[in-house]
């Protein structure tokens, strides 16, 4: 079963090139029976493989597939190669489960829009590109997929490309995480340099064996490998494109900037975390990003008047957790709160979409109200992923893999009672503006009417993840990966769910029970100070704009006509004199040309003869 | 047998080279830029049966077989080009013709 | 051998000369012919005797033959003789013989100057035989690049003239 694996990433993008080549050719129904069909060929292929891969001795289960060379250059030998073990297989799990039926959901909820089929094109080659992300056993292999997918979240953040406004999205999301990217690309090349392999596991080995714990090139490589991850994941301070990548279609955010895309810095720290065990400093700054990134993310989101926009800074803030796991070095923690955040949110994601479909693309949060009879199934579900957000105690994923991350960082390996305290007070501001998000939109008095249900593949799907995210602890992927238990005490634990359960009912006090309250305190001096400070995400897109957007600008309009124009503008001048000049001799008269084949003999002559 | 010193055939070859050369600058009528320029060649031709009359060897004559080719085709052409132009324009004046003007 | 060679190339200097400068076609014609006859008289002088005779059959026979076909048709008569002389105004002769005299100059100065290496050496009669060994021997890829030339000169008079009785028919038309 285990020889199937190349099939997981290649159905969809089989599916992607059908797409590409007869897009124009293929009705609707066969673009999304193509679409959707092409992911579940790579889920049903990960089923299989999953099954093999089980049926592996439990020691020592890793597999490995060579589909050829790539490049082979003196040292250099990148391979095509697939690499299963326990990460790898959760990861491709939740990949191909998630992607599965957030496509499933598009073929209903995209059904009205022209751009149908380059819909499902993408989607397939994103599907295809994060599928060689995670199961690449080589660090170029996994810059091809991490490339793949920064483009295809760049094309469909700016899919509908004729609004200005998701066109300078995309470029803004393409830029910012290209910054991380190129820190990336260099991180891998000192690896490669320093290890002569790009094999990751051989890497790893090398690493753990040339260099002692903490020195210097290890730390150097584990934080540009940071750069890239913190660029791809919007964790500080590459986190502003997040919020603006909201322009795409709903299940473009439920897959790539909720689910799985923007949780490849988390895999890529996890799969490299032998080397941050190397570089306790560059873990610890991983960790304090993450918990900087939750707090900041988590206060932004409670100002948000836009129903996407409060999920992006929950998403930004969740995977800040992830990275506080890691940078604690629990990144069994981490992977965990990937399984269960790219299932709730995707959740809340794709009953946000509906909600926003039955109002007829209405994103302003204070202009809902009242849905919860209007449209029961998508209430129930969200409020399904919601209780997961907040980690409502004990029935919900959310709670046990949040839970695990807060008692990692008191008691991890490298935790502290600072980080573990900004993740406390994180959660509770989660629950604060979960609570907010839910109470406005499904609760208090109707503003408008909903004006069509979802229908039954987006029913199913909202269905399906609503079980999941409601299904306990069983999600928990870390018997198979192995790594530390946390042994944290009980006390620890209840105040870490003290804090949740608070941030809970601090959400119904002001925005169910005393809504006026909420208002009078979002209105006074310092409220509104802080709402206009925290709406922006903590004014970072402004202070970018002046310390790089605008001295570029700047340099390039003093450059636009002025310094490097001068030279070229000459040359073009003279050229035009030169032309003038010339083509005064040029007049076509047969006997002109003659004479002057004959001075230049006789002068040629002239000049052999007297040199 | 008295011998030609090899200058003076090379000074001939370089007369009429020279007045060919003349005539064709000189002359607007293109029959007789032709017929200069079948003087250059016949002198390039002389040029060569002297140099090899001097060195004893066929080469000489082998060259001004392949000038005689030349300037047969360039003649075949030339004069068709020649009837060409007069028929279309009634006139053989070489400053006539300058659409090839940049 | 050398009275005729000198005499032969005072003709030919003579003769081309007067070709450059007759205003009528048909007497600058014959004018070349006797210049192309004397050549071969030079020829046979410097010891080349096929080359002599392919001067005068080719040369003064078959090309000159043409440029009479040519004369006639175009028939110029008087009318192109006085345009001639309209054109042969020392403004416009005047340039091109002081080019031509330049380049003469030059010429005679560059062989005055190597004299010294060049001279000596009876002339040998280098018969046919031996022209056409070296013909079709180690310049037997010249010989068909030479008919290859012919060839394509044939084929381009055919196109002209074609031409010629297209626009004849597009004329009636």
């Amino acid at each position: 079963m285990l020889e199937l694996l190349w099939l997981v990433p290649l159905a969809p993008l089989g599916g992607f090139l059908i797409l590409a080549v007869a897009r124009a050719r293929l009705g609707r129904r066969a673009v999304a029976t193509v679409g959707v069909g092409s992911a579940g060929v790579a889920l049903a292929a990960a089923g299989a493989v999953a099954a093999g891969f089980f049926a592996l001795p439990a020691a020592g289960r890793v597999y490995e597939q060579n589909l050829g060379t790539w490049i082979s250059a003196g040292d250099l030998a990148a391979r095509f190669v697939l690499h299963l073990d326990a990460l790898a297989l959760v990861m491709m799990a939740v990949v191909t489960l998630v992607g599965f039926l957030i496509l499933l959901y598009s073929a209903e909820s995209m059904a009205g829009d022209e751009g149908y089929a380059r819909f499902f094109c993408y989607m397939n080659l994103f599907v295809a590109s994060m599928l060689v992300l995670v199961l690449a056993g080589d660090l170029l292999l996994l810059y091809l997929g991490w490339e793949g997918v920064g483009l295809c979240s760049y094309l469909l953040i700016g899919f509908w490309y004729r609004e200005p406004a998701n066109a300078r999205a995309a470029k803004k999301a393409f830029i910012v995480t290209r910054v991380g990217d190129a820190a990336l690309l260099v991180g891998l090349l000192v690896l490669f340099t320093q290890m002569g392999t790009s094999d990751i596991g051989g890497l790893l080995a090398r690493a753990a064996e040339r260099w002692p714990t903490g020195s210097s090139v290890a730390t150097l490589a584990a934080l540009l490998l940071l750069a890239g991850a913190v660029g791809k994941s919007a964790q500080l301070p590459l986190q502003v494109w997040l919020p603006d990548a909201m322009a795409g279609p709903t299940p473009v955010s439920a897959l790539i900037h909720a689910a799985t895309m923007v949780t490849a810095g988390v895999y890529l720290l996890s799969r490299m975390h032998g080397l941050f065990a190397l570089a306790p400093a560059a873990a610890t700054v991983t960790a304090v990003i993450g918990a900087a990134t939750l707090l900041l993310a988590g206060t932004s989101a409670l100002v948000q008047r836009d129903l996407k926009r409060v999920l992006a800074y929950s998403t930004m803030s969740q995977v800040g957790y992830m990275f506080v796991a890691l940078g604690v070095g629990a990144w069994g923690a981490a992977i965990f709160h990937f399984v269960t955040h790219a299932v709730f949110k995707s959740l809340l994601f794709l009953a946000a979409g509906a909600v926003i479909a039955a109002l007829g693309e209405e994103h302003d949060l204070f202009k809902m109200g009242g849905l919860r009879q209007r449209l029961p199934l998508v209430f129930w579900t969200f409020l399904a992923g919601a209780a997961s957000l907040a980690a409502l105690p004990l029935v919900t994923a959310g709670f046990y893999s949040k839970e695990e991350i807060l008692a990692a960082a008191w008691a991890g390996p490298a935790g502290g009672r600072w980080l573990w305290a900004a993740g406390a007070v994180g959660a509770a501001v989660t629950a604060l503006y979960t609570g907010r998000m839910v109470f406005l939109v499904f609760f208090g008095t109707a503003k408008r009417e909903p004006s069509q249900q979802p229908g039954w593949a987006m029913a199913t799907v909202l269905v399906i993840l609503a079980a999941l995210s409601v299904s306990g602890w069983w999600l928990d992927p870390r018997w198979l990966l192995g790594g530390t238990e946390i042994a944290a005490t009980l006390p620890v634990r209840l105040a870490g769910t003290a804090a949740a359960l608070a941030g809970i009912v601090l959400a119904w006090y002001f925005y169910l029970r005393r809504p006026a309250l909420a208002a009078r305190v979002a209105q006074s001096r310092a409220g509104a100070a802080l709402g206009r400070w925290w709406i922006g995400g903590w004014g970072f897109d402004w202070l970018y704009n002046f310390i790089f957007v605008r001295p570029y600008v700047w340099l390039t309009q003093l450059g636009r006509d002025e310094l490097l124009d001068g030279p070229f503008r000459t040359l073009g001048r003279t050229l035009d004199l030169a032309h003038a000049g010339m083509s005064w001799t040029v007049t076509g008269r047969v006997r002109w040309y003659a004479a002057a084949l004959a001075a230049g003999a006789i002068a040629a002559i002239a000049v052999a003869v007297w040199r | 047998m008295n011998s030609v010193s090899p200058e003076s055939g090379l000074v001939v070859a370089a007369v009429l080279f020279a007045l060919g050369l003349g005539g064709v600058l000189a002359r607007r009528n293109m029959l007789f830029v032709l017929m200069s320029i079948e003087i250059m060649l016949n002198a390039a031709a002389l040029a060569m049966i002297t140099a090899g009359a001097r060195h004893h060897a066929a080469d000489g004559q082998v060259m001004f077989m392949f000038i005689l080719a030349t300037a047969a085709a360039e003649v075949a052409v030339g004069l068709a080009i020649v009837l060409l132009i007069y028929r279309r324009r009634r006139t053989l004046d070489v400053d006539e013709a300058r659409e090839m003007r940049g | 051998m050398q009275g005729l060679f000198y005499v032969s190339a005072a003709v030919a200097v003579l003769a081309t000369a007067l070709v450059v400068t007759r205003r009528n076609a048909a007497h600058a014609l014959l004018y070349l012919v006797l210049s192309l006859a004397a050549v071969a008289g030079m020829f046979y002088a410097l010891g080349a005797p096929l080359a002599a005779a392919l001067e005068v059959i080719v040369y003064a026979g078959a090309i000159m033959v043409l440029f009479v076909f040519a004369v006639m048709v175009l028939a110029l008569g008087r009318e192109g003789e006085r345009q001639e002389s309209q054109w042969l105004r020392p403004r416009m002769w005047l340039g091109p013989a002081a080019l031509a005299a330049v380049l003469l100059g030059e010429l005679i100065y560059v062989l005055a100057s190597g004299a010294a290496a060049v001279a000596g050496g009876t002339p040998v009669v280098v018969g046919p035989q031996e022209v056409g060994a070296a013909l079709f021997g180690p310049y037997a890829l010249g010989a068909e690049l030479s008919s290859m030339l012919l060839l394509a000169g044939m084929v381009a008079a055919y196109h002209l003239a074609r031409r010629k009785q297209m626009d004849e028919k597009e004329g009636e038309r």
